[in-house]
């Protein structure tokens, strides 16, 4: 009776108190998730924020073709007009906190954004503390190039200006961490790069695990492709990288040591530092969320998607976080009237070259069960091992169009 | 109130009417309905039954398919022909 009152009185209302009861949402992070989930909500008629901290978007997916000179940088970059023209309002800002009681969002220089929902795509931040001897100051010198963007350059750079008959070291760290198939499509486009360009060189990927993405794939394409130019060594083959010396250009392993002329390394990961200051991460480093409406289970109110959540059987890659941002929207629209969660399903693919025109991809389908994203059984997998090269072709052919189309959903 | 009047004004909205089914809006991150020079087709004002029946065989492995039979797979009849009566319309 009261509620239908009120209900009443609602719609009795003149239209500027509408205008002013409309549902505001803060987003964080314009990445692959972030900018999808802005551009979702405005199309849903939600006041929507955007804090990026960059004018400009640097994809990280193909980023490895970049670095191997296959493809021109520029083909990274992405802006936020059309954002803008659709009516999200962007802030090229960066957040410092989110005070979720207060449901407000603080920036860099004190701005307050007021929200009803807040949705965090904050990314990663790479772990300086992890590796001893890799610091900020230690990625100058062996680039990590695991976020896009100078980083990229300056290992293509250093690729470029490299002796022939050099050493090319890659360490790759233990999971979980963004994308996992992406150190073994590096490697494989760095040993087609020094093949064509500086045969007389060779690639050592030292790995702190035994298994990994696409790896039967991945193996049999480097025995075909690149003998005795790429040498894969697993944790059990002391492949773990335990401290590196940036000076020297130098690794150490569980086994001993190697210098190379250049050096790659990937170090370990957590959700990006905005997640650990808004207390939406736990203690392994990453974000608890609801499988069905990416709400936080650490701070409600505000949802998390992307490379920042602890996504169970999800892996962290663009392809997720866009699909993520798509259901996380379609939840908080649910939630802001009152209706209830509608239920998940969430597909992901992730293509990877080996060489330009050889593509091969890994996909599933997804459901939330047991509180996290669970695979359906019989779905997915990998692409055939003994595939014609013409499969080969198609796949690397649609993994482009993959690129394109999720761009342009994104940011064109 | 502020609440309510929220969920008033989020009703009225005609967006709402059209909500994805299960899983279908994730298609759109390879399938888009508007780049026209695309290689993965758009399925935007395709025949509904016609792209149920392609889920199908893609699912039953007899279509000839890089990827959709993975995918195809993780969806049963039911929920494909929700798919397809909302991605082409
Ligand atoms: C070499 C490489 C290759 C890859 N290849 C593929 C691929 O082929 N396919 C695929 O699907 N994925 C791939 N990925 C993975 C993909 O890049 C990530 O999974 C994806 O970017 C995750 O999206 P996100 O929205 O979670 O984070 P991001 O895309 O990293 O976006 C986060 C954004 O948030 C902003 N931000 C962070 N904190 C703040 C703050 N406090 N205030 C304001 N702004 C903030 C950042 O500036 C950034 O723009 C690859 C990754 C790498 C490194
Ligand atoms: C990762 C990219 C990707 C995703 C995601 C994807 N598709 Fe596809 N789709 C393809 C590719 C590639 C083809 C071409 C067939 C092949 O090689 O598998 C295709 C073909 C199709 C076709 C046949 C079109 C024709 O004209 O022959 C249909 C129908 C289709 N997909 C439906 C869907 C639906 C429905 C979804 C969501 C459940 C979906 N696709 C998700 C990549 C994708």
């Amino acid at each position: 009776m009261r509620i239908a009152r009120r209900a009443l009185a609602a719609l009795l209302l003149p239209a500027p108190a509408f205008a002013q009861a409309s549902a505001r949402v803060v987003v964080i992070g314009g990445g692959f998730g972030g900018a999808t989930a802005a551009r979702s909500l405005a199309r849903a008629g939600i006041a929507t924020t955007l804090v990026e901290a960059n004018p400009t978007y640097t994809a990280c997916p193909f980023s490895n073709a970049v670095i191997a000179g296959l493809r021109p940088m520029e083909a990274q970059r992405f802006g936020y007009d059309a954002l803008r023209a659709e009516g999200v309002s962007v802030v090229h800002q960066r957040a410092t906190g989110v005070d979720a009681t207060a449901k407000r969002v603080i920036l860099a220089d004190g701005t307050v954004l007021p929200f009803d929902r807040a949705l965090v795509s904050p990314g990663i931040e790479l772990r300086f503390d992890a590796l001893p001897g890799y610091d900020e100051a230690a990625s100058r010198a062996m680039p990590h190039a695991w976020q896009a963007g100078a980083q990229t350059e300056l290992l293509a750079a250093q690729l470029a200006a490299m002796p022939d008959g050099g050493t090319v070291i890659m360490a790759v760290p233990p999971n979980p961490y963004r994308c996992p198939p992406g150190p073994y499509e590096r490697a494989s486009l760095i040993a087609h790069f020094l093949k064509s360009r500086k045969p007389r060189s060779k690639l050592l990927v030292l790995d702190a695990k035994d298994v990994f993405s696409k790896q039967r794939l991945f193996e049999a394409a480097w025995a075909a492709l690149y003998p005795g130019l790429l040498e894969y060594v697993p944790l059990a083959m002391g492949g773990r990288v335990t401290e590196v010396d940036a000076k020297a250009r130098r690794v150490t392993t569980d086994f001993g040591s190697h210098e190379g002329a250049v050096v790659n390394v990937i170090p370990p990961q957590r959700a990006g530092a905005i997640a650990q200051a808004a207390g939406l991460a736990d203690r392994s480093g990453w974000c608890p969320v609801d499988p069905s409406s990416f709400e936080s289970r650490l701070v409600p109110g505000v949802h998390v998607i992307g490379d920042a959540i602890i996504a169970g059987a999800m892996p962290k890659s663009a392809f997720a976080a866009h699909a993520q941002a798509r259901v996380a929207v379609a939840a908080m629209v649910a939630m802001l009237r009152g209706a209830p969660v509608p239920a998940a399903r969430l597909l992901n693919t992730c293509y990877s070259l080996v060489a330009p025109g050889y593509g091969i991809s890994v996909a599933g389908v997804y459901r939330p069960a047991n509180g996290v994203l669970a695979d359906i059984p019989g779905a997915g997998g990998t692409s055939p091992l003994d595939a014609p090269a013409s499969v080969r072709e198609a796949e690397a052919h649609y993994a482009e169009d993959w690129f394109a189309t999720i761009t342009a959903d994104a940011f064109a | 109130m502020r609440a309510l009047a929220l969920a008033l004004l989020l009703m009225a909205a005609p967006a709402f009417s059209q909500e994805a089914p299960l899983g279908a809006s994730t298609c759109l991150g390879c399938h888009s309905p508007v780049r026209a020079d695309a290689a993965i087709p758009s399925l935007r004002g395709r025949d509904a039954a016609e792209v149920a029946a392609a889920m199908r065989e893609f699912r039953e492995g007899t279509r000839p398919a890089t990827l959709m039979d993975r995918l195809a797979k993780g969806f049963t009849e039911a929920e494909t022909q929700a798919i397809a009566a909302w991605i082409t319309r």
